[in-house]
């Protein structure tokens, strides 16, 4: 089985958001760029994939050079190969153009990649990738185990969950609790110095939204406290105050 | 010309968070000229139910009433959904942010050649050009998006706009949706689902717990607070890590995200994770023992104290009050 892992490259966490420019470019001072923590459940999961059906499994981003370390780490934690399509990641459009044209190249039986990216939060690629190739998305996939070529998932809905059967090749979108996450051991960080790294140009430069200027929300004001032994007040504020009950 | 809105079902009943999404096209369309505003149902729902929507601004809503649409089969729902669209000839397309509605707009981005906003706060700078405002960095930010298409997806957040109570009833017309084997490749075997309960997503009121509440058979103070309230529960990710509830309650970065009017945190501390889920809603309110938890920097109202004593305290002066 020829898996394929699409992974972004975001800002950690807890890290702070702020703009420079004039609003117009996130300030990436200070902060630590890590695999996106939906996409690192995917990973984990292809990780136990391929194990079991001792198939190959490709890790790929679209990103700029500064996305190799992540890339590294990716296959530090299993992939056998990464490819990374040499270009900023303009828009879902832009991005899913790329993942499908290399995707089709590659022939692969399983495409993952997170339910969406916690930069942009759009969780549009799959889909778009998805009717792209012709093959059926799933999102947000919980659960995925592959038998042959028939594939039984868990996708959450509203208040629970879904289960589904399909055949592969198909692609998902995947979100906690399909694996655990990995930590690379030493010797994969090791050896993911020397396993393959390509580097390819984008297909397409088509962008259909892009984003040309951010903002944060207002401050928050300071909290009101309300004394332990008069919740009765509480309520009062909640009522005529804040105007929610 | 119309905006075509895509509204989700749950057992018959339209969501509404896909109302809400019909009054986002209705004010939209009165702002852009875009005629009138369709809606499209899927699968088996009462004509009342449908034409009720007309409630919400819809002038009309186009019912595919295949029993095989129940389910939300994606690669199906996209088809007929596409199928509307060129059916009314629109050039924009309303839904609500859900875990169907991403799924179906992403493969019909492609099928209509639109450009597809997601996470939509408010409605788009149309004067010149097409600006569309987006939340993202989970709720931390929001982004300016230009769309550049002449076809539109807008994906709506909760809460984006006010929801419009007084249209007249929609006039409801069937349509024929034409479904190939292949959409239907994939198959739904069964559905789990919470019933009864109100859905998390959809709250307008969630009541929260943590780990401050000790362990799973402590829940039954966080659910009577939900039921005086009308409330959906929720919890942090250790609680749902230790099973101590499920999975779908899991509020935060990597859980569900929720935009109520009113959030209520109780014996949680408010990790930046944690943050990230709740940062949408218009009113949180913080139980905690800890004065020095982080959750109270991001409260409106607070309460330092031990959630065994204060929440039955509260439970109580609830139920006087409502």
């Amino acid at each position: 089985m020829k898996i394929l892992v699409c992974i972004t490259h975001v800002p950690d966490t807890t890290s702070k958001i702020q703009f420079t420019a004039d609003n117009t470019k996130f300030d990436s001072t200070g902060v630590q760029y890590i695999i996106g923590p939906y996409d690192d459940y995917a990973l984990a999961r292809a990780v136990e994939l391929r194990d079991q059906a001792s198939g190959k499994l490709t890790v790929m981003n679209v990103g700029e050079a500064d996305s190799d370390p992540t890339l590294r780490k990716a296959l530090a934690i299993g992939a056998d190969d990464a490819i990374r399509v040499n270009a900023a990641p303009k828009d879902s459009y832009f991005v899913a153009q790329q993942i499908a044209h290399y995707a089709k190249e590659g022939a692969y039986d399983l495409i993952l990649m997170g339910r969406e990216s916690i930069d942009f939060n759009g969780g549009m690629v799959h889909g778009m990738v998805g009717e792209l190739l012709g093959m059926p998305s799933f999102s947000p996939v919980m659960k995925l185990d592959v038998d042959g070529s028939t594939v039984k998932m868990a996708r959450e809905i509203e208040g629970g969950k879904e289960m589904l059967e399909a055949s592969l090749p198909l692609i998902a979108g995947c979100q906690e609790p399909i694996a655990e996450w990995k930590i690379p051991n030493m010797r994969g960080i090791m050896s993911a110095r020397t396993k393959p790294l390509n580097v390819v140009e984008p297909v397409s430069q088509e962008t259909q939204a892009e984003a040309s200027k951010y903002e944060l929300p207002p401050a928050k004001g300071a909290v009101k406290l309300v004394d332990k032994d008069n919740v009765a007040e509480l309520v009062k504020l909640l009522k005529n105050e804040a105007k929610v009950l | 010309m119309s905006i075509l809105v895509y509204i989700e079902q749950a057992e018959g009943k339209v969501k509404k968070t896909s109302l809400e999404a019909v009054s986002f096209a209705n004010a939209l369309a009165a702002q852009t000229g875009e005629g009138d505003v369709i809606a499209v149902a899927l699968g088996t729902i009462g004509n009342e139910e449908l034409a009720s929507v007309g409630k919400a601004g819809a002038a009309k809503v186009l019912h595919g009433a295949e029993s095989k649409l129940d389910a939300g089969v994606i690669q199906a729902h996209a088809s007929a959904v596409a199928q509307a669209f060129n059916l009314v000839g629109a050039k924009t397309l309303v839904l609500a942010k859900s875990s169907l509605g991403d799924a179906v707009a992403a493969r019909l981005a492609i099928k209509i050649k639109a450009g597809l906003v997601s996470n939509v706060v408010e409605l788009p700078k149309t004067d010149s050009g097409y600006l569309v405002k987006r939340s993202i960095y989970t709720g931390k930010a929001f982004a300016e998006t230009s769309v550049t298409t002449e076809n539109k997806i807008l994906a709506i957040k909760k809460n984006a706009i006010d929801l419009k109570q007084d249209g007249a009833a929609a006039q409801v017309e069937t349509f024929d949706v034409a479904l190939e084997d292949a959409d239907f490749a994939s198959k739904i075997t069964s559905t789990e689902r919470a019933t009864g309960d109100v859905l998390l997503p959809e709250a307008d009121i969630v009541v929260s717990g943590g780990r401050g509440l000790k362990g799973p058979e402590n829940w039954g103070m966080v659910e009577d607070m939900a039921k005086i309230l009308g409330a959906a529960t929720a919890c942090s990710k250790p609680v749902s890590d230790l099973e101590w509830r499920p999975h779908h309650e899991h509020v935060g970065q990597t859980g569900v995200k929720v935009a109520p009017t009113l959030y209520i945190a109780i014996g949680i501390s408010g990790a930046i994770q944690h943050l990230a889920g709740v940062n949408s809603s218009k009113c949180i309110v913080v139980i905690n023992k800890d004065p020095d938890a982080p959750f109270f920097k991001a409260a409106d109202y607070g309460i330092v104290g031990d959630a065994f004593e204060v929440v039955p305290k509260l439970n109580e002066a609830l139920k006087a009050e409502l």
